[in-house]
């Protein structure tokens, strides 16, 4: 098993940088013609003119702050959602599941074709508002589970222990429960920004062509761009998720295979 | 304190339920109208099955490419789905059998699933477009002399390229779960078989498999699931026909005159229709995670 081993992860670990390499020729390449296999050029002009282009830093405003806001909203009304479905046996709570669950299959182009409508009526088409509140159905099935999966290996008597010396319920709520939860708060966290982070359609149907996100400006630059446009535009995408991903490697590592659709 | 914290469950529960079930349900609900052919907007107040008459006949704009849409939907996702189930089983065999160094698997693995699917088929069309990367090794090595003389890997009648899109990037999403199992396994079972002569296909096939099975199985048909309706990567790396039944339904969805819409909506909801059938199946075999 040793040689498949050795091939699965030469495989795995080339798929990992090819991308980051292929798009980092791209993007300083310039007059790149067929057949040379490497650009006899290179420039940073391209890379340039994509960082100074007032379009690209509003949207990548507007990524960070539509991504942020929905892993923060997701944190706060999943928690308490979480801990119950974690922490209590109740009657209903298969059902409650199942009904967070839904979002995780319903595919995003029925949610955003169906509220495209709705949203319009409701003035909320075209802003950050309406477009972050379609970004938290996908987001917070993700959020719930993992918190969820952490309440159930969590020991309530340590709030007890704090409320019996003394400490008010928001002291406790702050240095004993986040504190103990620090590890999934971060996986929960970065699962909402990343599902936000890379939603086009939801953005596309509810932002009705006035939000434009990063993701937004990379489709329609793969629809007809040119190649070192599109691969600089993919290198700024991509970059602050392998970021995060690295950053949070220590707790990701914890929980295998918790990330899953919808990336 | 034990009295707040023993409050009924459900006002925990009620922000997170509310916001799926209202936008859950009001977009079905909206959509369901709307395919029905209610739309106050342009003044139709009249139901009619009329859209989906149209789709299962085969008739009508949207209903003369249902059928070849949706069978190119199945080719793909099933395709995808059977191949990256197959190779996740290898990866994740491969990568479970050398012990420590799975750190570094993980993290490739997880590394690999926060690259957007946008940005992979971005890089997939870079790389094997015909006057792509590869496209160029292949004229450095004398095989062709014009970028028309490669085979049209992405942008494909076939759907080659997004099998090929869909295979590398949920290997490593099942081989995650696949060795997430296999290192919950007690290495007794191989072992014993080893000892009874069995050699590693064996133990492969009658240890291993069986172990691994359920939870490969509910999470292929996640990722069946996530092929057929996603809708960014067919629309990048498909052809204009055949086309898949996402990329169909935003079509006529968008279409400007609104009387698409009805059909548009048609396809968005068999298509969720058979998604959910098909993570109905996965829930009850997977049991619920």
């Amino acid at each position: 098993m040793t040689r498949l081993s050795q091939i699965g992860r030469w495989a795995l670990y080339l798929l990992l940088a090819a991308p980051l390499a292929l798009f980092a020729v791209y993007a300083f390449s310039t007059r790149w013609f067929f057949p040379q296999l490497l650009p006899a050029e290179w420039t940073s002009a391209t890379l340039a003119r994509v960082l100074g282009d007032g379009r690209v830093i509003s949207a990548l405003r507007d990524s960070v702050a539509m991504a942020g806001g929905v892993s923060l909203l997701a944190m706060v009304i999943g928690y308490p959602a979480a801990r119950v479905l974690g922490l209590r046996q109740f009657r209903g709570r298969n059902a409650a599941w199942l009904v967070l669950f839904l979002p995780t299959v319903v595919p995003p182009l029925a949610v955003g074709m169906g509220l495209n409508i709705l949203f319009l009526q409701l003035g909320l088409a075209g802003t950050l508002a309406g477009v972050m509140l379609a970004h938290l159905v996908p987001a917070l099935p993700y959020v719930v589970f993992t918190l969820a999966g952490a309440f159930a290996r969590y020991d309530e008597n340590y709030e007890f222990q704090a409320l019996v010396l003394g400490a008010s319920p928001a002291r406790t709520f702050w240095s004993v429960s986040l504190r103990l939860l620090a590890p999934s708060l971060v996986v929960a966290g970065l699962f909402a920004f990343l599902i936000s982070w890379s939603q086009y359609l939801l953005t596309l149907l509810i932002g009705s062509g006035r939000i434009i996100t990063l993701p937004v400006l990379l489709f329609s630059a793969a629809a007809g761009g040119n190649p070192a446009t599109t691969a600089a535009l993919a290198l700024i995408f991509l970059a602050p998720p392998l970021v995060i991903i690295a950053a949070t490697a220590r707790q990701l590592n914890q929980r295998p295979g918790d990330i899953r659709e919808q990336l | 304190m034990r009295r707040r914290l023993s409050l009924s469950p459900w006002l925990s529960l009620a922000p997170a339920l509310a916001l799926v079930v209202v936008l859950v349900g009001a977009s079905l609900a909206y959509g369901v109208a709307q395919s029905l052919g209610l739309m106050a907007v342009i003044g139709q107040n009249t139901v009619s099955l009329d859209a989906y008459r149209s789709l299962l006949s085969g008739h009508g704009p949207a209903g003369r490419e249902f059928w070849s849409a949706l069978g190119f939907s199945l080719w793909v996702s099933v395709t995808a789905t059977i191949v990256s189930a197959a190779l996740a089983l290898l990866l994740a065999v491969g990568l479970a059998s050398r012990p420590g160094g799975g750190a570094a698997d993980t993290l490739a693995l997880n590394w690999n699933l926060a690259v957007p699917h946008l940005v992979w088929a971005v890089a997939l069309l870079l790389f094997l477009a015909q006057s792509g990367l590869l496209a160029r090794l292949a004229a450095a090595g004398g095989l062709i002399e014009l970028p028309a003389e490669f085979p049209v890997l992405v942008r494909d009648r076939y759907g080659l390229g997004l099998i090929l899109h869909y295979v590398s990037k949920e290997t490593p999403f099942l081989a995650l779960i696949v060795l997430a199992m296999l290192r919950s396994q007690p290495t007794g079972y191989a072992q014993v078989a080893a000892n009874l002569g069995a050699n590693r296909w064996q133990r492969l096939r009658y240890v291993t498999l069986p172990f691994v099975m359920p939870g490969l199985l509910a999470g292929a048909l996640l990722v069946f699931a996530f092929v057929f309706s996603a809708y960014e990567v067919p629309a990048v790396l498909g052809v204009g026909y055949p086309r898949m039944l996402s990329v169909l339904a935003l079509r006529f969805f968008t279409d400007p005159d609104l009387r698409a819409r009805a059909d548009g909506m048609a396809v968005s909801l068999i298509l969720t229709a058979i998604v959910l059938a098909v993570a109905a199946a996965s829930l009850k075999r997977g049991g619920a995670k």
